[in-house]
């Protein structure tokens, strides 16, 4: 009886709406590599924490003032007026940098795997897409409590425009909408961290399902599934519904997630001060800068190649542009990667050394961006070529270029690389 | 480009001061003695509260620290203020700025801004110096602009020069009415208060926080089971 | 799926154990966003109950003090005005005060009130809340019949003295009394009653 008329109602909808053959194309009948392993959690991570920042900023903009003279007042007001405010708001900090967690993690499967490789090129380059307008976002929206950070992080970047040859100056101001950060500038970044970036992102996020869904995805071994298909069903062989199977192994890893987010939530919100920085409970104040300031951590190793990359002509557009090119670097990989095989797996020791010399510049970049530039002191005056300089800075510049020769250098070291021979079916 | 360098260099010149450090000393305080928030409650209302605001702060959630609402009326506030009201100061913000060369700051969330520490080093580390307008100078805050508004209880301290250490050091040179051992007592509790007002939910927020995560235990052992469950097919 | 020698029950309980638990935590999550909405501590601290001194005023008179935002009228009625609230029990829509949500227990009396002279109510239309003008005074402008107490301009309802709707008046209901309670013989709090703060 029920089940009757449960499919009555299901045939009422499927003539009116593909709902059927929806869930069939993208949950019960999508066949997802069975040998994902626990790097392949990220993306369905990213997808919760996308919701998470909505759902919360939904809420946090009914209590915010965007008004540079009550912006502060009013993020201290949803933390002690509101009911639940406080959760809310620390959902979305802590939000905004697990985001930055996920998505680098994401990120770093698709180097380890090739999954930015041929044909996953456009999947890949949407994913960059969602990479740059999330910072957006996270630039946008860090002014927004108006604290000492906010003011002098956003003082500091829009300043780097101002180094574009020619007409530098101008985009600054256009960007600030006066003559430094103002009440102008807070209420046009919350207007594109509230919904110019958000459209974006959401129609970017699709993209990139839609995307996937249509070549299918990648797995730890890099081999097509879709090669090797079963003679009567037309199933991959090697492919399992994503529902029921990797539904249920998501939300195993959406629990381990959860667990991880409230205990930053609920008892170390600041992280050390790493998602939510002690200068930033004081007002924003145009006249004073405060003792010192860095980016959040997400931007520090980009930053540091700012910071490490000297004037050339007196000019500091060179080390904006690297910073640029550093992160937009990522969107040419699909075509400097020129390895007979996509996944590290079957790729011999030049390549992965060069991907490990990556990862530790990219960390050791980051942890030097959220420090002084002094913070290891100086080199001796009597020491050859760097006498006197900073360490840290002569570090920067050092593992800058490393960050930058494994891109450079990919196409030479890919094709150099002693591959070894890609099995036909997926392993274990 | 000027003004990029200028701010580039702002940057530099600022990060440069971050390094020299202070050395700062443990505040020994604790969020669970209630008697020591009562007592820098009230120490917070009669020595700060004249200058300086807690405009986030509400008085009846110093019900949080075991006060009755009519023990906050009589004893922590002044005039027919509502209990429901903030901590809000009468003096204009131009007269304090035309006093003190600045605006005191809201204290609400300083501690958040400043760190126990640093609150606990800075209200004993006063000290008298007559090139400053207010006749006072600070270990911690050089050349700050707050007189010491405690010193008829701490005393007056001294900056000596150690030769041997090269290092300065704090001296009683007048003592107040109070001990050094009772005025740091008094400091504690005050910071004790003030760390509490910055955060007043942040206990209340940890034991919901233990709640969540037990919770979030269990859907795990259920989903992890499910899981296994499906993935038996899987060969 | 292709072994036959799965346990459905036990696959059954696990889905049905995960859900349950699921759409508690779903619930549990949503608690904190739809109490968000509800009024704050800055909100609950300016409706916070009002304090009148009441012996100032004068017999026949009426004040207006502001309770969470809206008039509340203190009318202390003289001698004739309690005399005018027996008279015209047969044309009020509800003598009886039926309708108990309009006056908290201790005010379901003959003159809506705790002492019989001093009257408080929410000066809201109980039709679609516009504020009701007093018209204290019997007949003048409301014609020869009226006893004496509120018009409301927006559709022309009529309440008495005691804030009770007359018949034929598009408000449904008598004016509201809010809870209010005495601290001293002249001091009233409104918003505030035996039973707690409203």
């Amino acid at each position: 009886m029920a089940a009757s008329k449960q499919n009555k109602l299901i045939n009422w909808i499927d003539e009116r709406f593909p709902l059927s053959s929806n869930i069939k194309t993208h949950l019960t009948e999508y066949y997802a590599p069975k040998n994902f392993n626990f790097w392949y959690f990220f993306g369905s991570l990213a997808l919760l924490v996308l919701v998470i920042q909505i759902v919360t900023g939904i809420f946090l903009t009914m209590n915010y003032k965007p008004e540079a003279s009550l912006a502060f007042a009013s993020v201290e007001y949803i933390m002690r007026d509101v009911s639940w405010g406080r959760i809310i708001r620390y959902m979305h900090s802590t939000g905004a940098s697990m985001f930055f967690v996920v998505v680098y993690l994401h990120m770093f499967r698709g180097l380890m795997y090739g999954s930015y490789r041929a044909p996953r090129e456009l999947l890949w380059l949407f994913g960059v897409g969602i990479f740059l307008v999330l910072m957006g976002e996270a630039f946008f929206g860090y002014l927004l409590p108006w604290g000492q950070m906010s003011y002098w992080g956003a003082q500091v970047i829009i300043n780097l425009f101002t180094s574009i040859p020619f007409i530098g100056p101008d985009i600054s101001l256009w960007i600030r909408g006066d003559y430094t950060v103002s009440d102008a500038t807070l209420n046009r970044f919350f207007a594109f961290h509230v919904i110019a970036l958000p459209l974006v992102l959401l129609g970017l996020v699709v993209a990139h399902l839609i995307a996937l869904h249509e070549v299918g995805s990648n797995n730890p071994d890099g081999v097509e599934i879709k090669k090797k298909k079963d003679a009567k069903t037309g199933i991959p062989l090697d492919g399992i519904p994503f529902h029921p199977y990797y539904t249920v192994k998501d939300l195993v890893g959406v629990v381990v997630f959860l667990i991880v987010f409230s205990v930053i939530v609920f008892f170390a919100p600041e992280m050390g001060g790493y998602f939510l920085e002690a200068n930033n409970f004081i007002p924003a104040d145009p006249l004073k800068t405060p003792p010192h300031i860095a980016p959040v951590w997400y931007f520090t190793p980009y930053y540091s190649i700012l910071r490490a990359v000297p004037p050339i002509l007196n000019s500091q557009f060179p080390g904006v542009a690297a910073m640029g090119l550093s992160v937009i670097g990522f969107a040419f990989l699909p075509w400097l990667d020129k390895s007979p095989v996509k996944s590290i797996r079957y790729r011999g020791n030049l390549y992965k050394s060069w991907l490990a010399a990556f990862v530790v510049s990219f960390l050791i970049l980051g942890y030097l961006g959220t420090e002084p530039s002094n913070v290891w002191g100086q080199f001796d005056t009597s020491t050859l070529i760097v006498g006197g300089a900073d360490r840290a800075t002569v570090v920067a510049r050092i593992f800058s270029v490393v960050y930058f020769a494994f891109f450079i250098l990919m196409p030479w070291f890919t094709k150099k690389d002693k591959t070894k021979r890609v099995p036909d079916r997926v392993t274990g | 480009m000027k003004k990029f360098v200028l701010v580039i260099g702002l940057l530099f010149a600022s990060l440069a001061l971050a390094n020299e450090h202070v050395k700062l000393d443990r505040a020994p305080i604790d969020p669970n003695n209630q008697a020591s928030l009562q007592r820098g409650a009230k120490y917070f209302v009669n020595y700060c509260l004249n200058c300086h605001s807690a405009m986030s702060m509400r008085y009846n959630r110093l019900m949080d620290i075991g006060l009755t609402e009519a023990q906050i009326k009589s004893n922590l506030m002044y005039a027919s203020e509502k209990v429901g009201d903030t901590m809000t100061v009468a003096m204009p913000k131009a007269d304090a700025k035309l006093w003190f060369g600045a605006t005191p700051p809201d204290l609400s969330v300083e501690a958040r801004a400043r760190g126990a520490d640093w609150l606990y080093s800075y209200l004993r580390g006063f000290y008298r110096d007559s090139s400053r307008p207010t006749g006072w100078n600070n270990v911690v805050f050089d050349k700050v602009g707050m007189p010491h508004v405690l010193w008829q209880l701490q005393g007056q301290q001294v900056l000596k020069e150690d030769e041997e250490h090269h290092s300065h050091q704090l001296v009683l040179d007048k003592p107040g009415t109070l001990s050094p051992a009772q005025y740091d007592l008094m400091v504690a509790d005050l910071v004790n208060y003030l760390v509490f007002m910055a955060e007043p939910y942040k206990q209340q927020d940890q034991r919901l926080g233990i709640l969540v995560l037990l919770f979030l235990g269990l859907l795990l052992v259920l989903t992890y089971a499910l899981k296994k469950e499906f993935w038996k097919d899987i060969h | 799926m292709a072994n036959q020698e799965v346990d459905r029950s036990k696959r059954r309980f696990l889905v049905a154990a995960t859900s349950v638990a699921g759409g508690v935590a779903a619930a549990a999550v949503a608690v904190p966003f739809i109490s968000s909405m509800l009024p704050s501590e800055r909100a609950k601290a300016a409706g916070a109950p009002v304090e009148v001194d009441i012996s100032k005023i004068e017999p026949g008179s009426i004040l207006t003090v502001e309770w969470r935002g809206k008039p509340v009228w203190i009318l202390n009625r003289s001698q004739s005005m309690l005399e005018t609230l027996k008279s015209h029990n047969d044309n009020l829509s509800d003598p009886s005060l039926a309708v108990t949500s309009q006056q908290p227990d201790y005010c379901k009396n003959e003159t809506r009130s705790i002492k019989p002279n001093v009257m408080v109510m929410v000066g809201i239309c109980t039709h679609l809340g516009c504020s009701p003008s007093p018209k204290l005074q019997s007949g003048a402008d409301m014609g020869a019949d009226w006893p004496g107490g509120f018009f409301c301009p927006c559709h022309g309802s009529k309440f008495d003295l005691a804030g009770r709707v007359f018949k034929g008046s598009p408000a449904p209901t008598n004016l509201i009394v809010p809870p209010h309670e005495y601290v001293g013989d002249n001091m009233l709090v409104i918003g505030k009653d035996a039973k707690g703060v409203a």
